[in-house]
């Protein structure tokens, strides 16, 4: 696999030189906030900041797409057949994903694409996506990533890894895709051992870093219906108040909302992230709603991570432990928590 | 003769699942005498979509109204009735009361069929009590054109229908199950919660009374026989003590789910019950299947 070393300067630069020929995603500060945009030439790169608000999960799944367009004029002779709205669907390449948001996309895939159905737009964009990592030389807090399945430099879901050693970046390819991108960057020279050294301590040092963790060894064995009849769930999330920032935040949060919309003669059939946090989501035309509750809802949000999910696809959880619906929980309400009482009942019964 | 392709489900997987066939509106037929009821008689626009377009009664498939949404919706008709599809639609909703305002000759979409059906290999060579109410009785209105079809008629032994709407005015399908109460290879009972003071009886025999107990009374022998159970939750939820007390196991009674959706094809998250999703894993589970699963529905 390759390997090659980057100033901080000659990286920068060969990212917004790659993005002249096709689109490319960065993490860019903007105000307040760090987030995954389009470069354009103009961005103020943030390889520094270990989390951005929201994950780069719209990179390939946007918070609001067109799927289909239609004329509502009834002298058009095709007037109410929806027609696919032009996608574009160039490849494209993502820098500075952490791996714990690069692992999201493959716990996400079998939902829109498996055996039965193929979802287009996501799976499209996913497959023309290189994804390049960002290994993360200080977890913070708030990261569980390594009692989840991933790790600071974990390579999973990723294409090629960066490593940040201070003065340079250090860029190993993973995937063939990754070596095609290695050859597309621009400048940079080949890593030498030291380098290759310097990245590995860091990342064991990181490892060791992650300072919090989750216990989820029971989770796959408990019936699934016993655990969502447990007690707890009834009044411990209480301060929960269904704003569903931990959903729009959550890198594995796939919940979409289809809705039309009008102006004049055009109409437009979209497609918006939408959250189980929500009342108006399971309600019934007739009025039932089989989660009406706060903490059915909230109950929903905590099972479908860490034990529909586990049992439908034998994997997961449905976690990457990026600690995002921590940090922008108004509430207080942390997963950790959560799932600590989850595989206590499971282990436990209580 | 209709042979059931039970693998079908796979074949459209790889087109674009979110993409409607256009249909056309052929006919609109009032079935309840308060209107809230029509049955929309949709034939296809592109012959190529006809083709493809093969189901087994139980399915359901999303209407689409442009520019108003979509709504998950039961077949109402049988793979034996070509060149068309019924779909029998209480106003409800939004898309709902726009699509009971729409005209015959109008275009209004269709993606399907989705979900899966009822368990017709099981039901094959056994006795089937087939026991629906509200506008429910859809799907069960396909699954019983099915059986009668004279291709089929033989695979089943007896079938005891149970039928029950809050009025006589709330019968659906009106013609075709009086057509119902006189054939000798099925028997039917109707029952209406009550009568009105202006109602008579029809000209054939209907009971008065709530379904479940229509089926104490009618159903009394659980031997080589399978039940499908479609209604309203009440009606749901009262009938099945009586088919236990009969003697049916919960692996013998086949409920099917409604729950909200918008995708149908198992991705949008809103219509799971545990790790099943009714969209996709149903809409028809077996008691046997729901008692392990959480109660979310």
């Amino acid at each position: 696999m390759t390997r090659k070393v980057y100033t901080k300067e000659e990286w920068n630069s060969a990212v917004t030189r790659l993005a002249e020929n096709q689109r490319v995603f960065a993490p860019v500060k903007e105000e307040k906030y760090t987030a995954f945009k389009p470069v354009n030439g103009r961005n103020n790169f943030d390889f520094d900041t270990l989390k951005t608000r929201m994950s780069p999960k719209q990179v390939v799944f946007p918070q609001s797409e067109r799927m289909f367009e239609f004329s509502m004029n009834p002298k058009d002779e095709n007037s109410g057949v929806l027609q696919e709205s032009p996608k574009g669907h160039e490849a494209q390449v993502v820098f500075g994903l952490r791996p714990c948001d690069a692992m999201s996309f493959e716990l996400v895939r079998p939902n829109f694409d498996n055996a039965e159905y193929r979802d287009p737009w996501w799976t499209d964009r996913y497959e023309t996506t290189t994804f390049v990592g960002m290994g993360c030389n200080q977890p913070r807090q708030t990261c569980f990533c390594t009692s989840v399945g991933s790790g600071p430099f974990s390579e999973k879901g990723l294409d090629a890894i960066a490593c940040d050693l201070g003065e340079s970046i250090l860029l190993k390819a993973v995937t063939e895709k990754g070596e095609e991108l290695l050859k597309a960057l621009e400048g940079g020279k080949d890593a030498t051992d030291e380098d290759v050294k310097a990245a590995e301590h860091l990342a064991q040092a990181a490892e060791k870093g992650v300072s919090s963790a989750v216990e989820t060894d029971g989770l796959k064995d408990v019936a699934e219906k016993a655990l969502f009849e447990a007690e707890f769930w009834k009044d411990t999330f209480d301060g929960c108040i269904n704003c569903g920032a931990c959903t729009y935040a959550c890198p594995t949060c796939w919940c979409f909302d289809i809705q039309d919309e009008t102006y004049k003669d055009e109409g437009l059939r979209m497609r918006n992230w939408d959250s189980c946090m929500f009342p108006l989501f399971t309600k019934h035309g007739m009025g039932h709603n089989p989660r009406g509750e706060k903490y059915q809802r909230v109950r929903q949000r905590f099972m479908h991570k860490f034990k529909y999910y586990i049992e439908k696809y034998d994997g997961g959880p449905l976690c990457v432990g990026c600690g995002r619906c921590v940090d922008v929980c108004p509430a207080n309400i942390d997963i950790r928590e959560a799932v600590g009482l989850m595989n206590q009942f499971s282990k436990q019964g209580s | 003769m209709v042979t059931l392709n039970h693998e079908h489900k796979h074949c459209h997987c790889k087109s674009n699942p979110f993409m409607p066939y256009p249909m056309e509106i052929a006919e609109i037929i009032d079935e309840t005498a308060d209107r809230s009821l029509k049955t929309f008689k949709l034939t296809f626009r592109n012959e190529d979509d006809r083709k493809k377009f093969s189901f087994i009664p139980g399915q359901f498939a999303e209407i689409s109204i442009p520019g108003l949404g979509e709504i998950p919706i039961g077949i109402a008709s049988s793979p034996t009735e070509k060149d068309f599809l019924y779909f029998t639609v209480q106003k409800v909703g939004a898309v709902t009361s726009f699509l009971h305002n729409m005209k015959p000759g109008s275009t209004i979409g269709i993606r399907g069929p989705l979900g899966n059906w009822y368990p017709w290999e099981r039901m094959e060579g056994k006795n089937v009590v087939i026991i629906g109410g509200g506008c429910a009785f859809s799907t069960l209105r396909s699954s019983i054109v099915y059986m009668l079809d004279d291709a089929n008629r033989a695979k089943f032994k007896d079938i005891h229908v149970v039928y029950g709407a809050r009025s006589l005015g709330h019968l659906i399908y009106r013609d075709e199950i009086t057509a119902w109460t006189k054939r000798d290879d099925l028997n039917m009972h109707i029952t209406v919660d009550a009568l009105g003071e202006q109602e008579e009886q029809p000209g054939w025999r209907c009971s008065v009374g709530f379904v479940p107990t229509i089926v104490k009374e009618k159903i009394t022998d659980a031997t080589d026989a399978i039940a499908v159970v479609c209604g309203p939750p009440a009606m749901i939820r009262f009938t099945q003590p009586v088919l236990k007390s009969v003697g049916f196991p919960d692996e013998r009674i086949i409920l099917s789910l409604e729950n909200r959706m918008k995708c149908g094809v198992g991705m949008c998250g809103r219509c799971n019950v545990g790790d099943k999703l009714v969209c996709k894993d149903g809409p028809v589970f077996t008691l046997a299947e729901l008692g392990e699963l959480p109660s979310d529905y």
